[in-house]
């Protein structure tokens, strides 16, 4: 199993909601987060004060899934988070120990 | 027949009566001739005083409370709410009469205590002989502009003072400052006591020391702006910078809530400054006018010259611009053509700017709303350019001489020292009066809460409330 978790820009989220769900994704966790990476912040003027803002608001999401689906979902994420210009976000894999369904009890791939 | 015998005598009776009452009536008017209050001039002062109120609450406390950051958005609210209040409660108690009755030139006296002897019946005197308002109306109608001066001062020291400190300085500074500037700069006798020039010369000498001296100040430039300004920068100097002050975000939560608040205060001001007129005439509406164009033109210069110097036009720069607008024409808004009133709002948009960004840098104080910048530059500005564009050759109304019933002759040489006594007194009278008051309340308060409570925000440590609720 894998965990992915992908940092994307946050309009883009019902685009990348709509891919996974094609792929046959059964949940999501969205988190709203700040970062920073290439793109940098930027500045906000009030009156005579200045403030960089260094950290932008991105939306975390994360998917747990069986191996076979990696490629598909991180390509699915990949299209559909994509605007071609900087700041778009990355995508991370991580291997997934385990899983448990708290309601059941069940744990493994069927959990999922 | 009976019935027409005894019409016609009661008739002729009546006219006999009424041939006699003639000549009591006339000898009477002569001795007595006591005006009644006009109703739509007494109307319009009801409804002036409420837009006034309307101006403070809530809207400077919603373009203060826009302002700081979300921990301190109930403590601003509170304090404008309160100091409202409270100068409210003081005005009529003692405030009013050390402003508006007779005393020296720089405080009046105690004989209208609880607005004592005030009735229904009694009346104020307006800018025009023979016309009065209800004094009853006149003495609320003040005691807004009572309740809203020391509320701008709190914009300075945002953020960071005690509420139980605030409160004592405002009480302090309510009695020592503002009232004798209000008797200072508006207490006269009315036109109807310039009877003659030596009646006009009693009547002057019995006025505040500002009107002695000619200053003219039509909603309040100096008592207000000028006045709270002072107060607020000696403030800001004596409790101190924000802890993180230049170094950490403190930037403002919500700029929607200061928009409205600046639109409230906009409309507001309207009861302010044409209410100023104390009559429903045309000079109402030439204050009025010129409340509008001001307004609406510092609100474009401020916004063109930051679009020009930073690269963009901010909502909370237009929201600025109107603002000191209204600070730059409410000295001059009786005073001045619409031309004067363009030129005065063109330029305070751009002056107040730098007073918010060079000037404050300047002065290195944590004027945290920037009170200062605003009403103080934008407060000057509007005395100095009142004393130009009152002119006549400038478009101006000029100042009315009540002995010789016409407009005087101009001389804006002679205007502007007026108005350069009203400034700097002003500057040096709020100036000491804050120091000592907020070094007495230092000394027995405390002006500040702990670092940890600061940064903890005054809402929950002072209050025991937050604002927002996620």
């Amino acid at each position: 199993m894998k965990f992915v978790s992908a940092i994307i820009k946050p309009f883009k989220l019902n685009e990348v909601r709509e891919s996974l769900t094609a792929l046959g994704v059964k949940g999501v966790t969205v988190t709203e987060v700040k970062g920073f990476g290439r793109q940098k912040g930027h500045t906000e003027m009030y009156r005579g004060a200045e403030y960089v803002i260094e950290f932008l608001p991105k939306l975390k999401i994360e998917v747990a899934i069986d191996d076979s689906q990696l490629e598909q979902v991180v390509e699915g994420i990949k299209k559909s988070a994509n605007t071609g210009k900087i700041g778009d976000g990355k995508i991370f894999v991580f291997d997934l120990e385990q899983v448990t369904r708290i309601r059941t009890g069940e744990s493994g791939p069927e959990a999922l | 027949m009976k019935k027409i015998i005894v019409f016609s005598s009661l008739m002729l009776a009546v006219l006999a009566v009424m041939a006699v009452g003639t000549g009591f009536a006339e000898e009477a008017a002569a001795v007595v001739a006591a005006p009644v209050p006009n109703k739509g001039d007494t109307a319009w002062m009801i409804v002036s005083t409420l837009l006034v109120t309307l101006m403070t609450i809530p809207g400077l406390a919603l373009f203060y409370g826009g302002l700081v950051r979300s921990k301190n958005m109930l403590s601003v609210l509170m304090q404008v709410f309160t100091v409202f209040s409270l100068c409210m409660v003081l005005w009529v108690i003692y405030g009013y009469s050390v402003a508006f009755t007779e005393g020296n030139a720089f405080f009046g006296g105690f004989s209208k205590i609880l607005l004592k002897g005030i009735t229904v019946d009694s009346v104020a005197a307006t800018f025009s002989k023979g016309v009065v308002i209800p004094e009853l109306v006149y003495a609320f109608f003040q005691a807004t502009f009572a309740a809203i001066t020391p509320a701008l001062i709190l914009g300075a020291f945002a953020e960071r003072m005690k509420f139980s400190a605030v409160l004592a300085f405002i009480v302090l500074w309510f009695s020592f400052a503002y009232l004798p500037i209000a008797h200072m700069v508006w207490y006269w006798a009315g036109p109807d006591a310039y009877t003659d020039a030596a009646a006009g010369e009693k009547a002057l000498a019995t006025a505040g020391f500002l009107f002695q001296k000619g200053a003219i100040d039509f909603a309040g430039g100096t008592v207000v702006h000028i006045n709270a300004a002072i107060a607020g920068l000696i403030g800001a100097f004596m409790v101190g910078k924000r802890v993180g002050y230049g170094k950490e975000s403190m930037a403002p939560h919500s700029l929607t809530m200061t928009m409205i608040g600046a639109c409230l205060l906009w409309v507001g001001w309207f009861g302010f400054n044409a209410g100023s007129n104390l009559e429903a005439n045309g000079l109402a509406g030439l204050a009025f006018g010129n409340t509008m164009l001001a307004t609406a033109a510092a609100a474009l210069s401020w916004t063109f010259t930051e679009w020009i110097i930073k690269g963009k036009p901010s909502m909370l720069g237009a929201a600025s611009g109107a603002v000191a607008g209204l600070v730059a024409v409410t000295p001059a808004c009786g005073w001045v053509g619409i031309g004067g009133a363009l030129v005065i709002g063109l330029l305070a948009g751009i002056i107040c700017l730098w007073g918010v960004n060079g000037l404050k840098r300047m002065l290195g104080a944590d004027d945290a709303l920037d009170v200062f910048g605003v009403h103080g530059v934008g407060g000057m500005l509007g005395a100095i350019l009142t004393g130009i564009f009152a002119d006549p050759a400038l478009g101006g109304v000029g100042v009315y001489d009540y002995v010789a019933n016409k407009v005087a002759d101009y001389s804006i040489a002679t205007q502007l020292t007026s108005q350069m006594w009203a400034i700097g007194t002003t500057i040096l009278w709020s100036g000491i009066v804050s120091l000592v008051a907020y070094k007495l309340v230092d000394m027995t308060i405390g002006l500040r809460v702990t670092e940890e409570e600061e940064r903890e925000g005054l809402d929950t440590v002072s209050h025991g409330e937050s604002a927002y609720h996620n």
